[in-house]
């Protein structure tokens, strides 16, 4: 491969994972804010409010319930937007070599 | 039909599927023994990483430590499932593409360090067998409750059923054992739950069951929300508020600190982490991330609302009752000693918060030491207090109020007055749940001595049959250990949990997670963050739970540390060793960085184009 198809391909690697960071980032600051946030540090704050319609304080319910499926939520999106990417800079390779005419 | 006769009909139809799958899941090949020939879908992976990861623990005494504690359970439940968020991200992906057979192996493979693979082999070693022995524990009590036979009898039969499998179909047997365990310990916990649910609210899902109001038969008629009535209870009785946040020794700053320790625990776990060498490709390691996350959560949801659906019916059909009209769940469940009562000589049973509470269980008390509290106790009630000795004040200062939790998830059909059929299919579901959670930490002790110490220390020449057979050897020697360890448990074991999560927080998690996000981190501080950090935990659990040191409390947490926390401190100090000895050590040689660049490229060909 040419020098500067590799570099491309280099490129194309570090965007992608920066942007594979940029996904853990932000899916793990949900993923603190319902557990450690509503779940624990403002839990006392949050029982004196009740999940709507329901006999739940709100605290409780964060600790007990909301806070894993804010996880399965995470995890699910982590697996759409990963997979989409990983697809993505497949295509962006193959563009490179086909460019290449390698 | 019997309860004990629906239990035989459950317990053998179920070992007789297990054993059925071990025949037709046999291997012949070492990628089949250690990894299932890395052929399982997704879907699959993700239901056995969830009966594999729900143990006798979650299954049984999960619920009932929540019921207890209220509030607090969660952080049971949000550590436990909380990891598995840190699993997909940060792990199991790359562990995937990295694509060995064991985690020592990543570990020792990236810091190119024999040192570092040996340490790592002792924690997955130590952890596995800490967690066998709380799973072996289970199945004894499963099997002496609902069977009536000698516990060790019990312990022989399901260490006899392991044998099989694990060693005829290594990670394929176990792997796909353990997704008909899934379903057998999911669909006997969902259906008493269910049960339960429509019987005190009339909604048959319990996670929303709890939220609801009572039936009008248990609130006098009322509109009142479950919740609300048993905070009321509790109230009443002087314990606190069951949904009250921050009570006794759980302040924020150790609920904070537990939860955290349980999720970077759970995502450091051995036999968690191997289950994803299985899969295809590391999409497929994603997803079953997804899966099993998302079978856990079905128990998970679901076991909050048995333990407050527990804990109601458990004071309700208690308070008030004499020797006569006392359930017969009760009597059942005093002879194992997980439950006790003590009389202040009125005749009626109290269970309450307050020092006049009659209810305890017996902890590690021998029957020996119990018969003489018993007759002391009795000798204190005929003479009026003149001599002997009131035996709940002495089971008070033991810090024995209260009745095991382990009693609740099995006892609470009972309480509930459910049908046979569910009370015996219960008694199967627990077994599920310690059996394939002890075969999944049986496969991690094979490898980690046939494959990294025999294979890559010892015998670096040895061929596929001599590996083969020094796997299932190395297995079979590990159930017989397990074994003995369910037929004399360690008195410790509840301790010892706490200590496998340190250890593992503390250990595998930063190593790993640098390993993969840091190019710079190289040998020299790997090995020493994680000598600092389970040096650090280790120390501080056994100083705390076996020295009888006082907790730390740095000036600033009002109870001190508790030792199940501790592993935050130590995943902490690893992660600052490690980072802060950086730039003064050399870094990995090229070798490493080029693992580290191959782990962190997805695949290139796609497997379903290649197919």
């Amino acid at each position: 491969m040419p020098d500067q198809g590799n570099r491309e391909a280099k490129s194309a690697h570090k965007r992608y994972w920066r942007k594979n960071l940029q996904i853990m980032a932000i899916l793990l600051i949900f993923w603190a804010c319902a557990s450690l946030g509503c779940g624990v540090l403002f839990a006392d704050w949050l029982n004196q409010f009740r999940l709507p319609f329901t006999g739940f304080p709100l605290g409780f319910w964060f600790a007990q319930q909301g806070s894993i499926i804010v996880f399965v939520l995470c995890i699910l999106a982590y697996c759409l937007l990963m997979n989409a990417l990983d697809r993505k800079y497949q295509a962006e390779l193959q563009a490179l070599r086909n460019h290449s005419g390698y | 039909m019997t309860t004990q006769a629906w239990t035989f009909i459950f317990i053998g139809g179920t070992f007789a599927v297990y054993l059925t799958i071990a025949w037709l899941a046999r291997v012949q090949d070492t990628q089949g023994f250690y990894v299932a020939g890395r052929g399982v879908p997704a879907l699959a992976n993700g239901m056995a990483t969830a009966s594999d990861w729900m143990s006798a623990a979650s299954f049984i005494s999960m619920a009932g430590l929540i019921s207890i504690m209220g509030f607090s359970g969660g952080v049971y439940l949000m550590g436990w499932t909380g990891g598995y968020v840190l699993l997909a991200f940060l792990i199991a992906p790359y562990l995937r593409k990295f694509g060995h057979f064991t985690v020592p192996d990543f570990v020792g493979s990236r810091f190119d360090s024999n040192l570092a693979r040996v340490v790592a082999v002792i924690c997955a070693i130590f952890i596995s067998f800490t967690y066998v022995a709380g799973q072996m524990r289970g199945v004894g009590v499963v099997f002496s409750r609902f069977l009536e036979v000698d516990i060790n009898v019990g312990v022989t039969i399901g260490m006899a059923i392991v044998f099989v499998y694990a060693t005829l179909g290594g990670m394929k047997g176990i792997t796909w054992t353990q997704v008909a365990q899934y379903w057998v310990l999911i669909t006997s916990f969902l259906i008493a739950a269910i049960a339960i649910s429509i019987k005190l609210t009339g909604i048959p899902v319990p996670q929303v069951g709890l939220g609801a109001s009572l039936q009008p038969e248990f609130s006098d008629g009322q509109l009142v929300y479950f919740l609300d009535r048993l905070n009321e209870i509790q109230t009443d009785l002087g314990f606190n508020r069951y949904t009250q946040a921050f009570v006794g020794a759980w302040d924020k700053a150790n609920v904070f600190l537990v939860t955290l320790a349980l999720m970077v625990g759970t995502a450091g776990l051995p036999h968690v982490l191997v289950r994803f060498y299985t899969v295809r490709n590391v999409r497929a390691a994603r997803w079953s991330a997804f899966w099993a996350l998302f079978f856990i959560s079905l128990l998970y949801m679901t076991a909050p609302a048995t333990a407050a659906f527990a804990r109601y019916f458990m004071i309700q059909s208690l308070n008030g009752e004499t020797e006569e009209t006392l359930p017969a769940w009760f009597e059942n469940w005093e002879n194992t000693g997980l439950i006790l009562w003590f009389d202040d000589g009125d005749g009626e049973v109290l269970y309450s918060g307050t020092d006049d509470n009659e209810i305890f269980r017996s902890g590690s008390l021998g029957q020996t030491e119990l018969d003489e509290v018993r007759s002391q106790h009795q000798q204190w009630l005929d003479t009026g207090g003149l001599s002997g000795e009131d035996g709940r004040e002495v089971l008070r200062t033991m810090g024995l109020s209260g009745p095991d939790g382990d009693i609740i998830v099995l006892a609470t059909p009972e309480m509930a007055e459910l049908a046979t059929w569910i009370i015996a299919l219960l008694a199967a579901g627990g077994l599920a749940a310690a059996l394939s959670t002890a075969s999944g930490l049986l496969l991690v002790i094979s490898s980690s001595v046939a494959h990294d110490i025999y294979f890559r220390l010892i015998n670096p020449a040895a061929n596929e049959k001599q590996r083969l057979l020094m796997g299932r050897l190395v297995i079979g020697v590990a159930v017989i250990i397990a074994g003995f360890f369910g037929i004399y448990p360690p008195g410790f074991v509840s301790q010892v949990v706490a200590f496998a999560f340190g250890l593992a927080a503390a250990s595998f998690f930063p190593a790993i997670v640098l390993g993969i996000f840091s190019k710079r981190v190289g040998t020299v501080p790997a090995v020493a963050g994680m000598v600092v950090g389970i040096g650090f935990t280790a120390f501080y659990i056994i100083a705390s739970v076996y020295g009888g040191m006082s907790p730390w409390t740095f000036g600033v947490f009002k109870n001190g540390i508790s030792p199940q926390g501790i592993g935050t401190l130590g995943m902490l100090l690893n992660f600052g060793v490690a980072l802060s000895l950086t730039p003064f050590c050399e870094p990995p040689s090229a070798a490493s960085r080029e693992m580290v660049d191959s782990v962190r490229e997805p695949e290139v060909s796609e497997p379903a184009l290649a197919a």
